[in-house]
């Protein structure tokens, strides 16, 4: 079989994204990678706590020291790596509408395509929640871990799960003061290692609680907070005042699909990986061919398993490419799927598991 | 209240990422006013670190400022240079910038030998 001379291209350089190319570039393959930012590495350079996982999977490792290995190693291969290049459209045999730096538009025609955009964070609606000062939990992470700027001193966050409790270490870490963490649900939703820090560290948690207010002139200077009965609805008199600046938002995130949504895959609603997500198969293919993803966009986990599934598209398209013969590809996606069922284990590695699974039998249905 | 109101500040010394290295500095006009800057951040962080607590008034005259902070949401949208809309927190900061405070949809204010200049590129 003679190998395609088109090739593939990546969008997104995020972990998932870095990891296709990178396995694409080692097989041979012609392969292009696209991001809208200025820096590769996605949101890699703001985490700066240790990795759980093995040894393999760099545990123990830190965000922004995984984001540079990966940098290096695309740097080293020879990845043609195209920042400030934003793609706003997939039309039909794999044609990819680019535009880099908001003023050349071009198109390329892909033989396969790998969508690892990622996921947006979601918002929460209540009175006051346009008040400069309300923000959303990785936009105070950006500040003070990228950008090195406090974006105020007393902070409420919302959401117990494991972005609003490393969030809230990560702010004390920077010296702001966190008033406390709030949950609406009955329990605390994170990794116990890092609800535990936050805790020792003094700072009061809440729970059936929700913000329902923020109050300033021009800028957030109170959160009212209170209790919320079984259907989340806040109750009448519980209401208390925190004298903040700063209100986060750790709420979730939503897989960003709307690339694939042009290229017309299928999606399916998987409540528990952030809601509407491309169907795929078990080597992150979705319902059409040609078109891949990998990350945060096949449903809402960690840089961990984004990095295991940019692989298994990587090696996928690589072997359908003709780069790469059938025995090799099942040995290397056998090696990743294994490390990455190491990655989804526990109370909530399983939860997710169990979905991944759901998803990947309607992929191989499909 | 003063704009400083909040009163933001840089992260110099952090337990895991050290002290904080100079990129070189770059001078910017936020609504006329001089303003140093790091070299290589986005224009949000340059006026987080200043205390520039408004970025921009909607329509209906409420006050904004920022809240992905990574060009998803639009939220922190400024005139820059005379463009309006232009998303301040993935905008890298240049020597000279003019960034003024939006209001609305804001409005076009370029020059004409600009303007001449951008159709010859």
């Amino acid at each position: 079989m003679k190998p395609n001379s088109k090739p593939a291209v990546v969008i997104g350089a995020g972990p998932a994204g870095l990891c296709a190319a990178i396995e694409l570039k080692k097989a041979g393959a012609p392969v292009i990678l696209m991001d809208e930012n200025a820096k590769p590495g996605g949101q890699l350079f703001k985490q700066i706590h240790k990795f759980f996982g093995s040894k393999e999977h760099k545990a123990g490792v830190r965000g922004f020291d995984i984001g540079n290995e990966l940098l290096a190693e695309s740097l080293q291969l020879g990845i043609d790596v195209r920042l400030n290049t934003e793609v706003v459209g997939i039309e039909k045999d794999q044609k990819v509408w680019a535009v880099e730096n908001r003023t050349r538009s071009y198109v390329i025609d892909a033989d396969r395509i790998i969508i690892a955009t990622g996921a947006t964070e979601n918002a929460l609606s209540f009175e006051g929640w346009t008040l400069p000062g309300v923000m959303t939990a990785g936009c105070a992470q950006t500040l003070i871990n990228v950008h090195r700027v406090l974006p105020g001193h007393c902070v409420l966050m919302v959401g117990s799960g494991n972005v609003g409790v490393i969030v809230a270490y990560q702010l004390l870490q920077a010296g702001a003061e966190v008033a406390a963490v709030i949950e609406a649900a009955p329990n605390l939703g994170g990794y116990g290692v890092h609800t535990a820090k936050v805790r020792r560290a003094g700072v009061p948690f809440f729970t059936s609680t929700t913000v329902i207010k923020a109050e300033g002139k021009e800028s957030v200077e109170r959160a009212v907070i209170a209790n919320v009965d079984s259907k989340f609805i806040p109750i009448a008199g519980t209401e208390k005042i925190l004298d903040v600046d700063t209100i986060c938002i750790a709420v979730g995130l939503t897989p960003s699909i709307e690339l694939a949504s042009l290229a017309g895959c299928g999606m399916m609603y998987v409540p528990e990986l952030g809601g509407n997500m491309p169907i795929h198969n078990e080597y992150m293919q979705t319902t059409i061919e040609t078109v891949y993803i990998a990350g945060d966009i096949a449903g809402v986990e960690e840089a961990s398993t984004a990095m295991e599934e940019g692989r298994l598209a990587g090696i996928h398209a690589a072997w359908a490419m003709g780069y790469m013969t059938e025995q090799e590809m099942q040995s290397k996606t056998e090696k990743t799927r294994e490390r990455l069922a190491a990655l989804r284990q526990g109370i909530f590695g399983l939860k997710r598991l169990i979905a991944k699974e759901r998803v990947i039998q309607r992929g191989i249905a499909q | 209240m003063a704009e400083s109101a909040q009163n933001s500040i840089r992260i110099e010394k952090h337990p895991i990422l050290g002290d904080l290295q100079s990129t070189g500095e770059v001078t910017i006009y936020f609504e006329g006013k001089a303003l140093k800057a790091r070299a290589g951040e986005p224009i949000m962080s340059a006026l987080v670190a200043a205390g520039v607590s408004i970025f921009r008034y909607t329509k209906k005259g409420l006050p904004r400022r920022m809240f992905c902070g990574i060009g998803r949401c639009t939220d922190c949208i400024m005139n820059v240079d005379g463009v309006p809309g232009v998303r301040t927190c993935v905008t890298e900061v240049r020597e000279g910038m003019k960034i003024e405070k939006q209001i609305g949809n804001g409005i076009w204010q370029i020059q004409k030998e600009e303007e001449a200049g951008n159709e010859a590129q």
